[in-house]
């Protein structure tokens, strides 16, 4: 019997982790039971990037979008949807703004609205563990044009062309590092691919790698075929179990269909890959310093020149990009450099993928067009702001970028505009900040995270960021001066200059910009020993209202430890020597009595 | 399997695509959609879904989904099957046996043809969403 509905379940790390696994299980185990096994099609793909209301479990050709799907829902989406052909009301998917539930599109969802998907062109879509499904859709004929109909110039050019920029944050021109490898004199070159996703709060690169592994693949045979080298690294960081073993099932099965190893489809051109394994230090998304670790050494970058493009793993030519550059690249090759052009803005053309996350309704896994409004991202695709509280910043680039404010909401994003702006794009994390979110609390967040993730090598990023964190350490106690605010631009400018590598350069620059745009908040803190969002513990005192307290005794039950004293029906007091600041008091004060200043 | 040639690659991205397109519902502006409620599965509306698949599948048209629904309310014609294409009147055919589905497919989707004696009208327009 020919299969009638598909059902895709979605395998990405997020919606695994809330058992997708037992969903998809469940699932074939009640649609055996149920009689319908012949008629259905279960397919685990990858990440749908609705991983806010994950897991995700969509029912084709009826489109049924359903979310927070829990195993015990399989019973009913076998018998409703399947048997009955019915949609399971309860699971679907509302919008606020949707009025009914029947007249349903998953297109509608405005947090698909607004994207176009060309990274993840087959996320959500195939299953990442099959190649056919990849071939099915125009997979490997990307290569196959190339080895057939192009030469390693046209295939240069076609980049060129498409204005692609290496998504890894530093939006370098990709067919530039190729055609400097193409040019290096050596019989041996390498094809790298950077997989060491490493901001706070990123998973990009990760969704793409266990979402549609082919896709890679490819674009670093394409690479392979252009600038003459035969083998490919992927470096990968072994936090990624499932992105790994997806990778490995594609490789082997790209090998036996003869897609990789020698004398690829009779072309006479011969590619394979290894992986290779990260520990997970941030540096080692450094390239230089990627390379080191591949090669067994330490992960501590080395000074440019020489660039890898010319003397990088071991010693030879290497072009090295990141996961979301290759996967653009299969697109380009197959609909042309004039297409990729045609989508984004006039310098960044394409699309970027971020990981949106933080204070925000609707966080996950969206590919916008290059000059997209952030409003456009926050508001229309991550439906706005938790508990409709106030828009305070979006944090983009992690620990290497910098805030944006509500004066930039109109700001259309891409490389230029977001340096112009003092942050950069980084590799696609956008944190969205909200008003009970203290800025030196964040600065401090990530500067603590650069102070763990510096590798020592160079006295300004090793120094630097331990300096700028005990400032920020002693600012957050109150105990900051405005010398201390003048310190902090003088060791972040010289830091921008002096660093070996991106991540010391950069990472002054959270406090940098926060600085600029929040400069009254750091004040705040310095003069009036203040910090309004209640972050930094030491400046916040909770008080209660004695004319306003009525003795319920709810805050004293809260307490965790125990320092709110009081007769019942009088009022209360906070032992201040003992108050722990953590606001489990304020928050269950159903009359507003207790005060935080 | 072995390794592949530039034709075998060819020929198994053409075979596996017609599975997959399947998947994709955008620019599917025909549908078909067969009332599977238990009077419409008694009456043999499976095999009616099986043949129409089978058609659709013989005719290489994809531009087709084909749906189910619950009980439409015609239960004295069951198999019930509603179908939409552009252009045409939205139609409501009864008694749809396997042989009929094919008819519908190769008449209706094909030719831009009603297939005349299996029509019937909605139960109660009112309570039916044009």
């Amino acid at each position: 019997m020919a299969v009638k509905n598909y059902i895709l379940v979605c395998g990405g790390t997020a919606c695994e982790s809330s058992k997708a696994t037992e969903i998809f299980n469940s699932l074939k185990e009640e649609a055996e039971a149920q009689g319908v096994i012949d008629d259905v099609q279960i397919v685990k793909t990858g990440c749908f990037g609705f991983c806010e209301k994950g897991p995700i479990v969509k029912i084709l050709p009826e489109e049924a979008f359903y979310v927070e799907v829990v195993p015990e829902d399989a019973k009913e989406i076998i018998s409703e949807s399947i048997v009955k052909g019915r949609m399971v009301e309860r699971l679907l998917y509302v919008d606020d703004t949707q009025e009914q539930k029947d007249e349903f599109d998953v297109e509608d969802i405005k947090f698909y609205q607004k994207q176009v998907r060309i990274v993840l062109r087959n996320c959500g879509f195939i299953d990442p563990e099959k190649i056919d499904e990849y071939i099915a859709r125009e997979g490997y004929a990307a290569l196959e044009k190339v080895l057939f109909d192009m030469k390693p110039d046209d295939v240069i050019n076609e980049l060129k062309e498409s204005g692609l920029r290496g998504r890894g944050g530093a939006g370098f021109p990709t067919w530039m590092k190729w055609n400097f490898t193409k040019g290096a004199d050596n019989d041996q070159k390498y094809i790298v691919c950077n997989a060491d996703e490493g901001d706070p709060g990123a998973y990009m690169d990760r969704s793409t790698l266990e979402g549609d592994p082919h896709s890679v693949l490819e674009a670093m045979a394409i690479a392979g075929y252009a600038v003459g080298a035969d083998t490919g690294v992927i470096y990968i960081r072994a936090e990624y179990p499932l992105a790994i073993e997806r990778l490995e099932i594609a490789i082997k099965q790209a090998r036996d269909y003869g897609l990789l190893g020698k004398d690829i489809l009779g072309s006479g051109f011969d590619f394979d890959f290894e992986i290779r394994l990260g520990a997970g230090a941030f540096v080692c998304g450094e390239e230089t310093a990627l390379l080191r670790s591949i090669e067994g050494n330490r992960g501590m970058p080395t000074p440019k020149p020489p660039f890898p493009a010319v003397e990088g793993l071991w010693g030879k030519p290497t072009v090295i990009n990141n996961v979301e550059t290759w996967a653009n690249i299969p697109m380009i090759i197959l609909k042309g450099g004039e297409w990729f052009r045609g989508i984004g803005t006039e310098r960044s053309s394409g699309t970027k993928v971020f990981a949106l996350t933080g204070k925000i309704n609707n966080s996950g896994l969206v590919e916008v067009p290059m000059g997209t409004t952030l409003r456009e991202i926050v508001y229309d695709i991550g439906g706005g702001i938790k508990d409709d509280k106030a828009f305070k910043a979006v944090q983009t680039g992690g620990p290497s970028g910098g805030v944006l404010t509500k004066d930039f909401l109109d700001t259309p994003i891409d490389f230029d505009q977001l340096t112009a702006v003092g942050s950069m794009m980084g590799s696609g994390g956008m944190i969205v900040m909200d008003e009970d979110d203290c800025i030196v609390d964040v600065a401090k967040f990530y500067q603590e995270f650069c102070v763990e993730e510096s590798c020592g090598k160079c006295a300004p990023c090793r120094i630097g960021t331990r300096k700028l964190y005990d400032i920020l350490n002693k600012i957050s106690k109150g105990k900051g001066t405005h010398q201390d605010l003048e310190n902090m631009k003088t060791i972040g400018t010289a830091m921008k200059k002096a660093a070996l590598c991106g991540l010391g350069q950069t990472a002054p620059n959270p406090i940098l910009s926060s600085l600029k745009f929040f400069e009254d908040e750091y004040l705040e803190h310095v003069d009036d020993k203040i910090c309004k969002a209640g972050k930094c513990k030491d400046l916040v005192r909770f008080e209660i209202d004695a004319d306003k307290c009525i003795g319920c005794t709810v805050c004293a039950r809260k307490c965790p430890v125990g320092c709110i004293s009081g007769e019942r029906k009088h009022p209360h007091v906070i032992d201040q020597d003992q108050c722990v600041k953590c606001g489990e008091c304020y928050a269950a004060c159903k009359f507003g009595a207790i005060t935080k200043s | 399997m072995a390794k592949m040639t530039l034709e075998d690659l060819r020929t198994l991205r053409e075979s596996k695509k017609g599975e997959l397109d399947k998947r994709d519902t955008e620019g599917k502006d025909i549908h078909i959609i067969i009332g599977m409620g238990t009077c419409g599965i008694a009456a043999g509306a499976k095999d009616s879904l099986d043949a129409f698949l089978d058609e659709i599948e013989k005719h290489k048209i994809d531009n087709v989904t084909v749906k189910q629904t619950g009980c439409m309310g015609l239960c004295y014609v069951e198999p019930t099957v509603e179908v939409k294409v552009p252009g045409m009147p939205d139609t409501i055919y009864g008694n749809v046996d396997a042989k009929t589905a094919r008819d519908i497919v190769s008449e209706h989707i094909v030719n831009g043809k009603l297939v005349d004696k299996h029509i019937f009208d909605r139960p109660a327009k009112d309570i039916v969403k044009e």
